[in-house]
């Protein structure tokens, strides 16, 4: 039924699709929302909404471990989700996807654990110039800690990776490639599948960033052969912390347990603990259950109304906004990439992103300014930061033309 | 020395000059009107120790301390913090410690400011607001000594 729909060739409902999203109905400073800050976080849809009232109000329980009817399904609810985001990126095995709360806690499971266990002194961490913050400080402290090094791929003034340096940075050395699939403050798609490759060629593993990139791309984890993949439930229309940590199966059985506590042992002794089965091990305490049971229904949300569809409409955003936004003069697009994910950065020369900002705000237009938990790349490029208008599958074109009128309304005070 | 108008005077100066304004689009093109003419802070104050923490613009902060009072200058890239700076050394700068310590800075509710741009930290106007308290706590205790 799922793929059914992405097959058909319609177009997006968007007004319909609205609808669904309560906020977007609200107004800001006496004017309309203009919510352009999705690379931050979506908005949520009501069916998202009423699954987290529905589970307070009928199920709410401890999983796993309880004998009664509400804990039965409560445990269900929990676990159909994994099965959902199995599904979602196409993984082989539900054992392989560990709830954590967000990307950032994927990717620091990732480096306290592989990391800690694998990384000795000389080793090597690739990163690149474009990553957030997120994959850059873990690497920074486990490569601190394990004497290893961190070597970083540079981009472009494009805001494309220069593959050809990162061939030259791969060497026996380099025991693991962390990239952003999709760039939160350009863009920018990576060609992961060329970078896995690459990386495993030379003996190392790949772990992939899909913050930005599980809501607007098709991920399928085993088409693209990574080893660990990490995603956040809130940029996907789903609540807040909650978050995915895709391994493969011989790694996460491989490396030690992240934290310990309830729920990720088989049997404690004080002179010995055996560790629970995958992906228990992983998931030590009573996780958020309930933001965990209503991310599936951001999922199905997603599923019904076609990936392919959704995807299709936000180019055509991107396009739009692209266009229209170049008319503005002294504004520059920072990332014109060839790939791209609906991120348009932008920098109005003479004017602060900062100001931009307010000023959109007084519009009710919302935009994220600033670095974006980017600063390397913000140096790179030589800016104090962006302006950054990322756009969903809620997002219209009048949308665009009123942060276009609103931009040009903000230079003229400001100039 | 010159005369100095009180704090809650200086404060009220401001609550009465937006009260003009109708929109906060006005008010806005005020404030950067503000900061387009805040003097321009002399380069070699622009080093590190004089930044203000917690703005998402660069913003250099200044205090002179002179028979008992503390005089600010200021400085940032973004004009609409530059307006904000200049309406917080109008009513600040050329007081003594103990008054800058004491001021609850009121006239940023007044004239609506606190739910614009008080809300989040990333404009900086609340970092503002503390390292001048701060100089004022520092200059306060040096007196003592």
């Amino acid at each position: 039924m799922i793929s059914q729909l992405n097959t058909i060739d319609e177009k997006l409902d968007v007004w319909a699709l609205r609808q669904q999203f309560p906020v977007l109905a609200r107004e800001v400073k006496g004017h309309p929302l203009v919510y352009l800050d999705n690379a931050a976080t979506s908005q949520k849809p009501q069916l998202v909404i009423d699954a987290l009232v529905d589970y307070y109000s009928n199920f709410n329980a401890n999983i796993h471990r309880g004998i009664h009817t509400l804990a039965e399904e409560a445990t269900q609810a929990f676990e159909a989700t994994r099965d959902a985001v199995k599904q979602y990126i196409g993984a082989g095995h539900r054992e392989e996807i560990v709830f954590t709360r967000g990307t950032t806690e994927s990717v620091n499971l990732v480096a306290y654990t592989w990391g800690r266990q694998n990384l000795k002194e000389g080793d090597e961490v690739i990163i690149s110039t474009m990553e957030h913050h997120s994959n850059i400080v873990p690497w920074q402290i486990i490569c601190e800690e394990r004497k290893a090094r961190l070597k970083v791929i540079p981009i472009t003034d494009e805001g494309e990776l220069v593959l050809e340096e990162y061939k030259k940075l791969l060497s026996s050395k380099t025991k693991l490639v962390s990239i952003v699939h999709a760039s939160n403050s350009l863009g920018t798609i990576n060609p992961v599948k060329t970078i896995i490759e690459w990386a495993h060629a030379a003996g190392a593993l790949v772990m992939i960033d899909g913050a930005q990139s599980s809501v607007h791309l098709d991920i399928n984890v085993q088409d693209l052969d990574c080893d660990f993949f990490a995603l956040s439930s809130h940029k996907m229309y789903g609540p807040t912390g909650v978050g995915v940590l895709y391994g493969k199966k011989k790694w996460l059985e491989s490396m030690p347990p992240f934290q310990g506590g309830g729920e990720m042992i088989k049997e404690v002794y004080f002179d010995k603990t055996t560790y629970n089965d995958l992906p228990y091990k992983y998931e030590a305490g009573t996780p958020n259950i309930a933001d965990t049971v209503a991310f599936k229904s951001a999922i199905d949300f997603v599923n019904r109304w076609g990936k392919a569809r959704i995807r299709k409409h936000e180019e055509d955003l991107l396009k739009y906004a692209t266009e229209s936004l170049t008319e503005i003069k002294g504004l520059k697009i920072i990332g014109q990439a060839r790939n791209k994910v609906s991120v348009v950065s932008f920098f109005v020369e003479g004017t602060h992103p900062q100001d931009i900002g307010i000023l959109l705000d007084n519009r009710g237009i919302a935009v994220r300014t600033g670095h974006h938990c980017t600063q390397p790349l913000m140096d790179r490029l030589c800016l104090p930061g962006t302006v950054r208008a990322s756009f969903a599958a809620y997002n219209t074109r009048e949308e665009i033309d009123a942060l276009v009128a609103g931009l040009g309304k903000a230079i003229k005070m400001l100039s | 020395m010159e005369a100095i108008k009180s704090i809650s005077e200086a404060e009220q100066e401001i609550i009465d000059e937006f009260s003009l304004f109708d929109t906060w689009d006005e008010k806005y093109e005020y404030i950067i009107d503000l900061g387009k003419k805040l003097p321009v802070l002399d380069e070699k104050y622009k080093r590190d120790e004089n930044k203000v923490r917690g703005c998402q613009s660069t913003v250099y902060l200044v205090a002179d301390y002179r028979d008992g009072r503390i005089f600010f200058k200021a400085d940032s890239d973004a004009v609409i913090v530059k307006g904000l700076i200049s309406m917080l050394i109008r009513v600040l700068s050329g007081h003594t410690p103990d008054e800058i310590s004491e001021t609850k800075l009121d006239f940023i509710r007044e004239i609506g400011m606190m739910s614009h741009l008080a809300q989040t930290r990333s404009n900086g106007l609340l970092s503002m607001i503390k390292q001048m308290k701060n100089y004022a706590l520092a200059y306060k205790i040096k007196s003592q000594q």
